[in-house]
């Protein structure tokens, strides 16, 4: 059979085998939590609770703050004890309600909506804003957002991306495999917002147990499509797929809505099943831990605001020294250097590296090899760009493309001078985006 | 549980095992199965002549490191293969001394002064044969013949009989034929030096660039056991030599011997180990067939019309030269871009 795949891309080993076949295990619900207000691309919610407060399991405590901004939930019961600024894994501090436990989890009810034909797709979207939904790939986009193109995009296909590309993440894998169904259901409530009836169901190669069963569940359904796909990185980049699935490319700086195509991550479609025929809101997800430095690998299911540090003992706590730990996967995830900071929505695994395990490396001059011109799926040449970065030449980097990167991390990957190229891009449009602002 | 002491560093935190001392020694490691093939032609004064190069291009590279105050990088193989490379090109009889001079000139004046590897616009190793070749051109035309691995001579440090090199012969033979003197030169020419035997590389020529197969056993290791290489360059430039070789290399339109152009001189050596290095080829993929497309273009030029017999080096150091140019004129589509 003929994987489909897109133009370049790299092969990384992808050490999946550590969790891939351990199933969901839940955390208990821990005694404090610390949730961000600022857990998603766009606003951060504004604060609707005060200090003193006691809240219960799933209720509101964040007000999304603009069109593109999302909902925040207290992922416990218990009683707000502080609201400060706080460490996030994504790098920044943002500010953050704590919540202590009371022991009990008493959750408020939301409506459940069984019957779909109820709902209109405006309700729909409601109940996924309401629910504080958002990407639950990494890149945190708020969920009904993207779920509500502009009049004059016409959409024909919503494709799930379930590539899960980044190297020892296998949480969406055990998702599709334990919770099929319920991610078939969510599929179909996308599908009737969308209006459309053609979904495809991108899968790498590398998780054929799913690709099985959707086969066998999806029996007799035309409407949705699992499609195989090369093992590859960056096969779960959003361009990258819809070029694989649809053989469509997303123009230049454009959105996958300009080709007629909506992605969604599959975390992030069993997220909207649940908030709309559960009623519950995003307040816990399933976190893959692991890496060689970490005793139990697992996949947890834990709730939002966890300390990784909590997360980490509840899988045997480090094996020796710990080198690194990493929010997300190994090519694109965040290293911390505080290990307080709290699990969210984004939060797709926790890779601890072993010390001895960590290598330093310095930057040899570019020896022109061009192996990242090979590699990179966005046809550009990373290494001009890391040269010009480098120099400084802003006009340059807007030049070659800058914009066009979706910060994969394959050149970085591949060069032998080990330049890390994908850095050097990121400070050139920060820079460049900084100067547009001035 | 105590503080832990975390590194950071941006990402992505896996990187593949490739560095630039990995890449050069697999260049090296391809380069081996001709090391071995000239030593077999050529005897042991063919070992004595890649050793001496590559000591003393590394040596060059050490001394010139220190004097510019530079950390010393000798240990990333590029000076060994710049000294393996050159060695290829010289005649086999040449003095020793003329190689290290050569090397130590390869390695000061095509790449040091640039600023070292990754910053030099020319091949080094064919710097140091262009220099040598202008400054000592007896010794570096006189070829001698391939010895046997059971004759007295294959181990002997003195110079062998010398012989006129296949594409030498054959430019002489073209120039009778085309002024009407007929084409039994040709002819014998071709029979001399059949293709089993260029293939083999049981003809006088430079150390390194006469077993065809032995090139190809290593630029397939390189190509597509390692990945170093791609096809661009390598396959335009030889195609293009040959489909010129076949229109205009003989006699009349259309009657030139393509296998005999694409066997002989250094074209082989040229287009998989020195058309092909990382740092003075264009970077994009169209760049790299138009440096193949010109590269072979100039070839097909120099041993036709040209005044050398042979124009591997020449046509590589002007496409060097060109790869600046190139690689701006070659920027590749960016994926979702309409022009």
């Amino acid at each position: 059979m003929e994987l489909k795949t897109f133009p370049q891309g790299i092969h990384p080993s992808d050490s999946k085998e550590l969790t891939k076949e351990l199933p969901v295990n839940n955390m208990p619900v821990p005694k404090k939590v610390i949730i961000p207000l600022s857990q998603h691309i766009g606003a951060s919610a504004t604060c609707i609770v005060q200090v003193g407060d006691f809240v219960k399991t799933g209720q509101k405590i964040g007000d999304a703050a603009g069109f593109i901004s999302a909902n925040i939930h207290s992922s416990i019961t218990g009683k707000v004890i502080k609201i400060d600024e706080c460490n996030t894994p994504g790098g920044r501090r943002s500010k953050c309600v704590v919540i202590e436990g009371d022991g009990k989890d008493d959750w408020i009810e939301y409506k459940k909506q069984e019957n779909l034909d109820l709902l209109s797709a405006k309700d729909i979207k409601n109940i996924i804003h309401e629910m504080g939904i958002v990407g639950m790939g990494g890149a945190t986009f708020p969920t009904s957002v993207k779920l509500s193109p502009p009049e004059d995009k016409v959409i024909d296909s919503l494709i799930i991306n379930s590539a899960e590309c980044e190297p020892y993440l296998t949480c969406d894998y055990r998702l599709m495999i334990e919770r099929t169904m319920d991610t078939i259901k969510g599929i179909k409530i996308m599908m009737k917002v969308l209006d459309i009836d053609r979904a495809f169901i991108g899968i790498e190669s590398n998780k054929m147990g799913a690709y099985n069963t959707y086969r066998k569940m999806l029996d007799g359904d035309k409407s949705i499509k699992p499609v195989l796909l090369q093992t590859k990185y960056p096969q779960g980049a959003e361009k990258s797929l819809i070029k694989a699935i649809l053989n469509r490319e997303v123009p230049s700086c454009g959105l996958p809505m300009d080709v007629g195509v909506v992605v969604h991550n599959t975390g992030t479609v069993l997220a909207v099943y649940e908030a709309v025929v559960k009623g519950k809101p995003l307040i816990e997800r399933v976190v893959t831990v692991t890496g060689y430095g970490i005793r139990q690998p697992q996949n947890l299911l834990v709730r939002l605001g966890v300390s990784f540090e909590e997360v980490i003992n509840q899988c045997g706590g480090f094996i020796d020294k710990p080198g690194k730990v990493i929010n997300g996967g190994p090519m694109m995830g965040i290293a911390q250097w505080d290990i307080t900071v709290p699990v969210i929505k984004g939060t797709s695994g926790i890779l601890v590296i072993p010390a001895e395990a960590v290598i330093e490396y310095y930057e040899n001059p570019c020896i022109r090899c061009a192996k990242c011109v090979d590699v990179c799926p966005q046809f550009l040449i990373p290494s001009e760009l890391a040269k010009y970065s480098k120099k400084y030449n802003w006009d340059a980097c807007d030049d070659y493309g800058v914009f066009d990167c979706v910060e994969c991390g394959s050149c970085s990957f591949v060069c032998p001078s080990k330049i890390n190229i994908v850095q050097y891009i990121k400070m050139a449009k920060n820079e460049i985006n900084m100067r547009k602002r001035r | 549980m105590e503080k832990v002491k975390l590194a950071v560093t941006p990402a992505p935190h896996i990187k593949s095992i490739d560095t630039v001392s990995s890449v050069m020694l697999d260049v090296v490691i391809a380069l081996c199965p001709a090391i071995l093939a000239s030593i077999i032609f050529f005897g042991i004064k063919a070992l004595i002549i890649i050793v001496t190069c590559v000591a003393f291009a590394v040596l060059s590279e050490y001394i010139c490191q220190r004097l510019m105050d530079r950390p010393v990088r000798i240990n990333d193989f590029s000076a060994v293969v710049t000294g393996i490379l050159l060695a290829f090109c010289l005649p086999p009889s040449i003095p020793w001394y003329i190689a290290a001079l050569g090397a130590v000139f390869a390695i000061v004046i095509g790449k040091m002064v640039f600023g070292g590897l990754g910053y030099n616009i020319f091949n080094p190793a064919l710097v140091g044969r262009a220099f040598l070749l202008a400054s000592w051109p007896v010794f570096m035309t006189s070829w001698s013949l391939p010895e046997k691995l059971t004759s007295s001579n294959w181990a002997s440090l003195y110079d062998s009989t010398t012989s006129a090199s296949a594409l030498g012969m054959f430019k002489e033979a073209l120039n009778v034929a085309k002024s009407g003197g007929g084409t039994q030169g040709l002819e014998s020419v071709y029979s001399q030096f059949s293709i089993s035997s260029l293939f083999f590389g049981n003809v006088p020529g430079s150390l390194g660039e006469t077993s065809v197969i032995a090139l190809l056993l290593g630029a397939f290791y390189l190509w597509f056991y390692k990945k170093h290489i791609t096809w661009h360059i390598p396959v335009t430039y030889i195609a293009t030599v040959g489909l010129l070789a076949y229109i205009g290399g003989g006699p009349e339109l259309m009657t030139g011997n393509y296998l005999f152009h694409i066997t002989s001189g250094g074209l082989i050596l040229g287009a998989f180990f020195m058309a092909t290095d990382m740092v003075t080829s264009p970077i994009t993929p169209y760049g790299r067939i138009i440096f193949g497309l010109g590269a072979g273009l100039l070839v097909f030029i120099i041993r036709i019309f040209g005044g050398y017999p042979e124009g591997v080096c020449y046509s590589i150091l002007i496409m060097n030269a060109a790869t600046p140019l190139i690689d701006r004129w070659t920027r590749p589509r960016k994926f979702g871009e309409v022009r």
